[in-house]
């Protein structure tokens, strides 16, 4: 039972991590993305249709991070380039995504692929009930473990990583560094949608693999909220996306046991688990240091004079 | 002495204002040259050029003769410039080993944390300083945030170094371990331009010194041609400085009585540390400090941005700590705020408007729920009258307006009334002289009305000038007050440095 359930909890919070690591590189270089849940149903119907055509799952992963990477470089370049407003470039690209995948998907509705399937990791797989959850699992996921690892080395082991940071904490000081901080901070809003399309994608080449019309169903909001539960750090993103993903998990369970409770309550509880987790971190950040990037939100203009 | 850097006709110019008009000079290798210059002269505005941040509008900067164009900071650091900006180019987040790294070039993408953090260790043990590579910069006192930022220049390798007004959050003893880190850098063979308007200083360390007046340079003196007489007048030239005197009549009945109060910022840390502080009626009370031992927090607490976690604030014999109490008391304290443009004013807004803000519900500015108009033209057409102030065009937005002009603006409209304390914050923060002599005769003349002044200055000439007495803060404490006609500079900056004296006044 409870070897099903976190099984269940990793598979349902994998997209959600993908989408959590994509925007906490965003917003380490001090861009707010809102246009997350767009860019993960670009993602899922990118690499869909790219399976489907080319019937390589790996295919259409990368299509998946190719594509979100040119739809994430139009936030890019209103941002960055242009200095323009985060929030409204964000949420237009967020209904631009739920429009253009409807759009696209009509064909592709109905279509089915073979999706990502378990690979055991001898001996890890073995171990009790962990084991299974963890090591029991489709290549994406593996990925996604690797990823948070690689994201946290990136940010505080490489000379790109502390550009990256010190970009989105104080553009000032990493200029006058001589870091060039419209470069660092477009890559990171690239790269970063990059990866919230392999989120997307992990919802129609593993979960389900078909396409859906607006299949993240309010995945890439819980990420943007799951960043500040993470603090901007890899390591709690997984906390917060398994967190998430394991009320998912359990409020099927529920549904599959036949309780009076009504579906739409239970449906209800993982959103309502984020605001309240939400709460409970603003709160806490209020109080003791904050972790958020200073210059968060903040256009850089080298001339403006303070 | 060959000149590594040489500078012809800049000018710059921002929306509304020139900042540079005109502006030659050069800088040998191997020299300490002083520019020297009021507040708003361009001096930072110029160095900003050099450093590439500001791309001039017209002029040309050569490098040891050939001719250079910076588009970016980068190109100006490839050229071996450096400087340390007046608002420190950290990230504070970040550990002292991470600012530093940003700094340096050519670090590999994947870099070895060992052989960088030896190579930083070393240059901090050449220069003798107390800094772990690991602490985040927040925690660091201003001054040894200065001494990263020289650092960074340093391991850079720089051939010219900028400093921008570095002494001003430094104690006396401090400035001294600073020029002679200078001097020392000197006959390696550096060159260094340090900016500064204490004349001291620049009497001390400077080769040459060149003199800015309103974005033009008007002379190059060279050391021996210049004393402190000749180098004031060519700043000054004929500006009229306003003149006031000050009459001793300090009573010992006492308006604000301030114990054991603690107050902790927003990482959790004590900003004031059980801090006395007693005012009385009258008087003029200097605080001096070294920048960020507590002073905000201080006017932030008088002035009601802030709320106490511990101690007592009395004024008279009534306890004014709960807020409302407190606020209604607030309201009868005037408030020269430090940052002038984002807590002084509404930038956007006009003359007329700002200065009601204060007043803005009593009847005489309003019909029923309506403005009365004329009532407040009225009222702006005296204050600008009365205060001397340029305001422009009828309803110029406020912050088009020079600095000396906000201020003059929020002193209007903080003395309106008539306030019992004035707590003032930096109040000739930017101003030029004749601007700064206006605010000094605002707040003596007060004090000859019997109003109290809380007077927050970093420089201390400025302070022993017109206080009647001097508190010294040190890291959220009060470390004893001085008598300013007693009291010498050296003293002033032991206690800065938290050394109690052995006969506090």
């Amino acid at each position: 039972m409870l070897e099903i359930l976190l099984d269940a909890t990793v598979r349902a919070g994998t997209p959600i991590l993908f989408a959590t690591l994509g925007a906490i590189i965003n917003e380490r270089a001090g861009i707010i993305n809102l246009g997350i849940e767009g860019l993960m149903l670009i993602g899922a119907l990118a690499g869909f249709s790219a399976t489907y055509f080319s019937g390589s799952l790996l295919v259409g992963v990368v299509a998946a991070f190719c594509v979100t990477f040119i739809a994430g470089s139009f936030h890019a370049l209103i941002t960055v380039q242009l200095r323009g407003n985060q929030i409204v470039s964000g949420l237009a690209l967020t209904m631009f995504g739920v429009g253009v995948t409807a759009l696209f998907g009509k064909g592709m509705v109905g279509l089915t692929i073979v999706g990502f399937e378990r690979v055991a990791i001898p001996g890890l797989s073995q171990i009790p009930i962990i084991g299974k959850a963890f090591f029991n699992q489709d290549m994406l996921i593996y990925f996604s473990f690797l990823l948070v690892f690689l994201v946290w080395f990136f940010f505080y082991r490489t000379r790109w990583g502390l550009g990256v940071r010190s970009v989105g904490e104080n553009p000032a000081a990493a200029d006058t560094c001589g870091f060039s901080v419209s470069l660092y901070r477009f890559f990171a809003v690239t790269v970063g949608s990059g990866f919230v399309g392999i989120g997307g994608a992990y919802l129609s080449l593993a979960s389900t693999p078909m396409w859906i019309e607006n299949m993240s169903a309010g995945r890439g909001w819980i990420a943007v909220a799951l960043v500040i539960f993470a603090g901007w750090s890899s390591q709690r993103a997984m906390l917060g996306a398994y967190l998430f993903g394991g009320i998912t998990a359990m409020q099927l369970r529920f549904q599959a046991m036949g309780t009076t409770i009504s579906a739409h309550i239970l449906q209800m509880l993982p959103y309502f688990f984020t605001i309240l987790v939400l709460v409970i971190s603003t709160h806490r950040l209020q109080k003791g240091a904050s972790q958020q990037p200073e210059g968060l939100g903040l256009p850089y203009d080298r001339e403006d004079r303070k | 002495m060959s000149d590594i850097l040489h500078i012809e006709n800049i000018r710059k110019t921002f929306p509304g204002v020139i900042a540079l008009d005109d502006v030659s000079f050069s800088v040998a290798q191997g020299e300490i040259h002083t520019l020297l210059g009021e507040n708003g002269a361009g001096k930072s505005t110029l160095m900003n050029v050099l450093t590439g941040l500001y791309h001039p509008d017209r002029g040309h900067i050569r490098i040891a003769g050939e001719q250079i164009h910076f588009t970016s900071p980068r190109d100006s650091l490839a050229c071996g410039i450096g400087m340390v900006h007046q608002h420190f180019m950290l990230v504070p987040a970040h550990s002292v080993f991470e600012n530093i790294l940003l700094a340096l070039d050519k670090v590999p993408n994947f870099y070895s944390r060992k052989t960088y953090q030896a190579k930083i260790q070393k240059l901090i043990d050449e220069f003798d300083l107390d800094l772990d590579l690991d602490t985040p910069v927040w925690k660091l006192s201003i001054g040894a945030q200065q001494w990263i930022e020289l650092i960074k220049l340093l391991m850079r390798d720089c051939q010219l170094l900028i400093l921008d007004e570095p002494t001003a959050v430094l104690t006396p003893q401090e400035s001294e371990r600073l020029f002679n880190v200078l001097r020392k850098l000197r006959k390696q063979g550096k060159s260094i331009i340090f900016i500064s308007h204490k004349m001291r200083e620049v009497m001390e360390v400077s080769d040459r010194v060149t003199i800015l007046k309103k974005g033009r340079s008007i002379a190059t003196r060279t050391r021996g041609d210049f004393d402190e007489s000749i180098l004031a007048s060519l700043m000054i030239g004929k500006d009229k400085i306003p003149q006031w005197q000050k009459t001793l009549q300090m009573s010992d009945e006492i308006v604000l009585d301030i114990q054991k109060l603690s107050v902790r910022n927003d990482r959790g840390l004590s900003d004031l540390d059980a801090f006395n502080l007693q005012l009385k009626k009258g008087e003029i009370l200097g605080i001096a400090g070294v920048a960020g031992n507590g002073q905000k927090a201080l006017a932030e607490v008088l002035t009601g941005l802030k709320n106490t976690n511990q101690g007592r604030i009395l004024a008279g014999q009534k306890d004014i700590t709960n807020s409302n109490a407190r606020y209604s008391y607030i309201a009868g304290i005037a408030h020269i705020p430090e940052d002038r443009k984002t807590i002084g004013i509404a930038p956007d807004m006009s003359v007329d408007e700002n200065l009601i803000m204060k007043s803005f519900k009593s009847g005489s500015f309003r019909n029923w729920i309506f403005q009365n108009k004329r009532a407040i033209r009225r009222n702006a057409e005296e204050k600008i009258e009365q205060f001397a102030i340029k305001s422009g065009p009828d309803g110029t937005p406020l912050r088009y307006l020079s600095g000396g002009n906000i201020q003059k603006v929020i002193i209007a409209r903080e003395l309106s009334e008539h306030p019992a304390v004035l707590v003032a914050l930096y109040p000739t923060r930017g101003l030029d002289i004749g601007s700064a002599g206006y605010v000094h005769k605002v707040i003596a003349d007060g004090a000859d009305r019997g109003m109290s002044t809380i007077l927050i200055a970093e420089d201390l000439d400025e302070l022993l000038k017109l206080s009647d007495r001097i508190a010294v803060m040190f890291r959220g404490q009060l470390v004893g007050y001085v008598d300013p006609r007693k009291t010498t500079r050296e003293e002033i900056g032991l206690m800065m440095s938290g050394e109690t004296p052995g006969d506090s006044a």
